[in-house]
């Protein structure tokens, strides 16, 4: 019994065909033509500018004439310190620390049922539905939000019928994040940023849950661990770093926007805001560049503890 | 069977206790005492008429069986067959739909997998990849509200006694999949479970390391002197391991018995061919052969090859046959033959090199050899 062997297929002999064989037989070489593009980019574009801004908060304005002084000077991280300008960073911190925060809580659930119970039709479901606000423009859905918690808008209608505008009314009493309507109050900023960003944690949250296999839940079960310590000791642990991905988004896009506290909130700036006034109609880039520089330090900061207290432990 | 949490925290400190007492005796490595004083004729574990379903598929149909104190009980089938099912019901992942489950006497229906004095060695091992391996054996202990010190003194003896001293800082990535299955065996001994289910869990290891984990597990068993519920596939690994051997096909406990006796006297057609894969010989081959209808197994290693022309003893049956095909397996050969449509195989001991693909020979054996079967 004898098969003659089929005969390989029979490419054409051109350039093409010879530069695929020299990269097949150096796969280094091929490795460095993928990545060169990206490496550019990200080296050249990227960091090259974030150095360039880095450079630019170490200059000073002069203040009677308005030019940038181009010698090397503290001065303007010296300003950064001021009383309302430091208001402006702590402000900006905490909202991001609580939209974060909310974020992650309201989105943990979401993911659980996503990655352990939503199969097939549910799941595609899950995926539309976490990804739809996104399909549309950020500043119409921004502006959506003023109406809603506009004193006219609907959320206050319903709160009237439901003869619960006395609570509504105590919470806008409360100093410091209440106001004249929810539209005009850090409460107001916070929902829209909440809002905003909530897919950013659901996704990371959700593929980190994806992960862990269903014997890891059953061998805590199995070996006398209940609910509440198996999701102290094995699922949070192994959602950590999903949910820390996920915190990166939601902190690092709470401190540099300067569109949503503009339409949404009170007259106080948050850093996005600052940079952009500085950068614009003041001209004081470095100032702004040094404002810039703030959320960088603070993401440096967060991941360091995050690593320290074990985030990327299960990576 | 489902004690208040004090209790629990108090008997795992006093297995510790026990632990104790057994290092300071030599010869003694981990030996439980309460599992040694527990009457041998006891019930591990009983399933009464134990159905599961999922959706239109039936996974364990009507299944009923015992497992006694201290016996190494396998659960042996194909793929599909319930056998992982039942493990789950009895480790408390799933709920049967009917019948009735007892550990020790104590019915478990809908008592939470975390509350059965039963511990499971996954297939998959189920290591926790974000703890070092003396965290991952120490966890049950944790658990249970041991403090720290001591019960990773356990860990580590436990680890000693798996043979896995030295590794006690090592992530289970870190480590061979010989040494992840020793690192479960430990986790789910350390708590000194009734019960130790494992699930295939030698299916991921290689032939020569297999081969030595079943007789270390045997001996572990001995050791303990608790019950091991041992799921495979592998008809080697169920004959050569265990007390008594389940079979199960279609969800269904087809034989029930001790390896020899499963081997020697299969109850169906799908045991004699599953165990050890028997010859059939149909109820019509078996009238043509002068004996009383009825379907027989015929082990091949009862089956000898004689060369067309030279004549088997006188009162053995014999069949005439074609070779279809010789496979060398080392110590014995095995002749596929076809007696007109019976396949036959012959396990042949020995070098006897002299047939052929083709050849014509008798197949004959012993009458003796025959094991009549229940029609199936």
């Amino acid at each position: 019994m004898s098969v003659a062997a089929l005969p390989l297929p029979q490419p054409r002999d051109g350039v093409l065909r010879r530069i695929s064989d020299v990269l097949v037989r150096h796969p280094r070489l091929l490795l460095a033509l993928l990545l060169l593009p990206p490496m550019l980019w990200i080296g050249v574009v990227y960091v090259g500018s974030l150095l360039a801004l880095l450079a630019q908060s170490f200059f000073s304005i002069d203040e009677f004439t308005g030019l940038i002084d181009r010698r090397f000077t503290l001065k303007t991280y010296a300003e950064l310190l001021q009383r309302s300008n430091l208001d402006i960073i702590v402000r900006t911190v905490t909202m991001a620390a609580a939209v974060t925060i909310t974020c992650a809580a309201i989105a943990f659930p979401i993911s659980y049922y996503a990655a352990r119970y939503a199969r097939g039709r549910v799941k595609a479901l899950f995926y539309i539905a976490v990804t739809l606000p996104l399909w549309s423009s950020y500043l119409v859905r921004v502006y959506s939000w003023k109406l809603i918690l506009a004193k006219e808008g609907i959320l206050n209608w319903a709160v009237g019928q439901l003869h619960l505008a006395w609570l509504l009314d105590l919470v806008l009493s409360l100093p410091v994040v209440g106001g004249p309507s929810l539209s005009i109050s850090y409460i107001g900023t916070y929902l829209v940023f909440c809002y905003l960003w909530i897919p950013y944690m659901i996704l990371p949250t959700q593929a980190a849950l994806e992960r862990v296999p269903r014997s890891l839940i059953e061998a805590s079960a199995d070996l006398g661990g209940g609910p509440a310590r198996t999701f102290r000791s094995v699922i949070f642990p192994l959602a950590l770093p999903g949910i820390v991905a996920g915190s990166i988004f939601t902190f690092s896009l709470t401190l540099g926007d300067y569109i949503a506290p503009t339409i949404v909130g009170t007259s106080s700036l948050f850093i996005g805001q600052a940079v952009y006034t500085h950068q614009g109609t003041a001209g004081n880039i470095p100032l702004a560049a040094a404002f810039s520089v703030v959320p960088i330090a603070i993401m440096g900061i967060y991941l360091t503890i995050a690593k320290r207290m074990g985030a990327f432990d299960a990576l | 069977m489902a004690p208040p949490r004090s209790t629990r925290i108090a008997s795992g400190a006093m297995v510790l206790q026990s632990r104790r007492d057994s290092i300071e005796e030599p010869g003694r490595t981990f030996l439980d005492a309460t599992a040694m004083t527990e009457p041998s004729h006891a019930t591990a574990i009983r399933f009464e008429g134990v159905s599961r379903r999922f959706g239109e598929v039936v996974a364990v149909d009507n299944v009923s069986f015992a497992v006694g104190a201290g016996e190494f009980f396998s659960m042996l089938g194909p793929s599909g067959s319930g056998k992982t099912t039942c493990l789950r019901l009895i480790a408390g992942f799933e709920q049967p739909d009917s019948g009735h489950i007892e550990i020790f006497g104590e019915t478990v229906e809908g008592v939470p997998a975390y509350r059965r004095a039963v511990n499971t060695v996954f297939q998959d091992y189920a290591l926790f990849p974000h703890m070092s391996v003396i965290d991952n054996v120490a966890y049950g202990l944790m658990v249970r509200g041991i403090p720290a010190k001591a019960r990773r003194q356990a860990a580590r003896e436990m680890l000693e006694v798996v043979k896995l001293s030295g590794m006690e800082n090592r992530r289970p990535g870190q480590l061979s999949g010989g040494q992840r299955q020793r690192v479960a065996l430990a986790r789910a001994l350390v708590v000194k479970p009734k019960v130790l289910l494992l699930d295939e869990p030698l299916g991921a290891l290689d032939l020569k390391l297999r081969e030595q984990m079943q007789v270390e597990l045997k001996a572990l068993q001995r050791e303990v002197g608790i019950s091991f519920v041992y799921v495979t596939h592998d008809q080697g690994e169920a004959l050569s391991m265990s007390d008594r051997v389940a079979v199960f096909n279609h969800g269904k406990v087809v034989q029930i018995a001790e390896p020899v006796e499963l081997y020697e006297r299969p109850r169906t057609r799908f045991v004699a061919d599953f165990v050890g894969g028997a010859n059939i010989l149909e109820p019509h081959i078996a009238s043509s052969l002068g004996i009383p209808p009825a379907l027989y197994a015929l082990r091949p290693e009862k089956v000898s090859v004689f060369a067309d022309g030279k004549q088997p003893p006188g009162d053995w049956l014999s069949l005439k046959g074609t070779v279809a095909d010789i496979q060398y397996q080392g110590a014995i050969r095995r002749v596929h033959a076809r007696a007109g449509e019976t396949p036959i195989t012959a396990a042949v001991a020995g070098g006897d090199a002299g047939l052929e693909a083709g050849a014509l020979v008798t197949l004959a054996f012993p009458p003796s050899a025959l094991h009549r079967m229940e029609e199936q």
